[in-house]
């Protein structure tokens, strides 16, 4: 099964708890963390891929300890129409989700190498990479 | 030791014989059949380029309003043009911002509409908002005008660009602790990336880097439109890269000054641009012919990426504080790779000018000459092939500038 992107709700309650932890271990699953933004005490948030057999035995341990959980909605897009193929994102992109396929040079966006850093929105001179909701 | 002439080539053109390769199929055909042979087969060997060229802008003749105005003052989109030429004329310049534009008061800013940006919005057929003000005259009695316009309203606009398709040019790297926003790309601490801006190859002025054929009058490839060589670009400074060995690694800065009608241009070819951190410009695209009037023009329009070199330069200390200093020459081959190694690290390598987009002018400029549309223009004058002398710009006094020698 490919992995599926979520987004992960803590809060105040839940947010200092070994939870990501207790998924691999008691349900097996494999987790990698793309994105995560943790207030201790207050909330976090964690974008994260979750794959494993047990994928819903660990969506519904997630809702027991209280985190919401939802499918990510957001997502970067190359906008082809616009993007000339320049290259400038292509260093930029911590994961080469963004690469040159030589000899023809042009520019692909794997995505499901992107960890929605964003890095390339800002750094596309021509403003073709997108984020979509 | 001439092959053929302008006006062969032309006779070729018209009746339909001629031979055109784009530079990367005549370095395949130099490989293949040898110097002699290819120059005996091939008239012309087109170039191309796309990239970022900040000194662009275009300018417009509005026509005139009823009663008339004339503008001292005028707006396309809330960008400024400068109006201080005859009532209804005005120049936009490329990198003009908004009066709004945030800048890089919230660093780094994103630039993200500018005078490059109106000119895309123009060719691609747009509405444009043109705002203007006027102190009134007698004749000129109007003082405001707000209205929309696109680029069929106006009598004249004209792509005037004073400094394109640079020669050659810098690679960019940053030696500093900080990521750093610059006109080559967002540039990562610690030699993060090395970015390069040219076709190599392909590039116009790296194939013909004496100045042989290129000049006052080439008729040229401009934002998808015929164009012409005006002038030399500003900054002007052809030459030869040298290291401190006195070892030389070809072409370095020769420059174009080019014009053409940007109402036949596409914004395929004129796309607004905008660097983080750094401002907004024009992508241009730039494709010129090169007549193959002899063999050593042929060598010149077919060296290979292996044997043509950017300067590695360092942007975060170097290049803003204008040292000469460079930490080595790096080839377009070993750039294209995608890593290079300066100071013993490997650097992943990136482009900020598109090569697909400069195969595709190359490409359209030869199936123009080969349909006939197109014909070689002999230039008024070659440009300059050597750089007498680089000014720079100190502060001093006015005694200290008048007491010195000229």
């Amino acid at each position: 099964m490919a992995p599926r992107k979520i987004v992960l709700r803590f809060n105040a309650a839940n947010v200092d708890q070994p939870i990501i932890y207790r998924l691999a271990r008691d349900y097996d699953l494999v987790f990698n963390i793309l994105k995560a933004r943790v207030t201790p005490q207050l909330e976090g948030t964690v974008v994260m891929e979750l794959t494993g057999e047990r994928y819903q035995e660990g969506l519904d341990y997630l809702k027991e300890q209280g985190v919401a959980v939802q499918p990510l909605s957001q997502e970067v897009v190359q906008n082809r129409e616009r993007c000339t193929s320049c290259g400038a994102c292509t260093a930029i992109c911590p994961t080469a989700a963004l690469h040159v396929v030589r000899p023809a040079m042009l520019v692909e966006f794997d995505q499901d190498k992107c960890v929605l850093c964003q890095l390339c929105v800002s750094a596309c001179p021509v403003r073709a990479m997108e984020v979509q909701f | 030791m001439t092959v053929r002439t302008y006006g062969e080539i032309n006779a070729r053109i018209r009746s339909g014989k001629v031979v055109v390769l784009t530079a990367e199929e005549a370095i395949a055909l130099v490989a293949e059949k040898g110097l002699a042979r290819a120059a005996a087969e091939v008239d012309v060997v087109t170039t191309g380029t796309f990239g970022p060229m900040c000194s662009s802008g275009a300018y417009f003749n509005f026509g005139h309003s009823r009663p008339r105005i004339r503008m001292q003052k005028c707006w396309l989109n809330g960008v400024p043009a400068y109006a201080g030429l005859a009532a209804v004329d005005a120049y936009l310049g490329a990198t003009e911002l908004r009066e709004d534009d945030p800048a890089n008061s919230s660093y780094p800013g994103r630039f993200l509409y500018g005078g490059g940006h109106v000119i895309e919005d123009l060719v691609a057929g747009r509405p444009v908002h043109l705002k203007a003000v006027s102190y009134g005259t007698d004749c000129y009695p109007r003082r405001d005008i707000d209205t929309y316009l696109t680029l069929d309203d106006l009598n004249e606009a004209v792509l005037f660009n004073p400094r394109n398709g640079y020669q050659n040019y810098n690679c960019a790297v940053n030696l500093g602790e900080r990521t750093i926003y610059t006109y080559m790309g967002v540039l990562k601490p610690r030699l993060g990336n090395a970015h390069y801006s040219t076709s190599g190859q392909l590039s116009p002025l790296l194939k013909d880097p004496a100045f042989r054929t290129i000049g006052m009058g080439t008729r040229i490839f401009l934002g998808g439109g015929v164009g012409y060589v005006a002038w030399q670009g500003t900054q002007h400074f052809p030459g030869v890269h040298r290291d401190a060995a006195g070892n030389e690694y070809g072409p370095a800065g020769g420059t174009l000054a080019v014009i053409g009608d940007l109402k036949q241009m596409s914004p395929r070819w004129l796309l607004g641009t905008s660097f983080t951190g750094y401002g907004a410009t024009l992508t241009v695209g730039l494709g010129v012919p090169i007549p193959v009037l002899d063999e050593e023009v042929l060598r010149a329009a077919t060296a290979t990426d292996a044997e043509l070199y950017a300067q590695i330069v360092d942007y975060s200390d170097a290049y803003p504080d204008r040292r000469p200093e460079n930490l080595g020459f790096v080839s377009y081959a070993d750039l294209k790779s995608g890593r290079i190694t300066i100071q013993g690290r490997e650097v992943p390598t990136a482009p900020v000018s598109s090569l697909p987009r400069a195969r595709e002018i190359a490409g359209i400029l030869k199936d123009w000459i080969q349909k006939g549309d197109f014909t070689l223009t002999e230039p008024a004058f070659t440009l300059p092939d050597r750089t007498v002398r680089v000014r720079t710009l100190e502060e001093r006094t006015r005694e200290q500038c008048e007491g010195r020698e000229r």
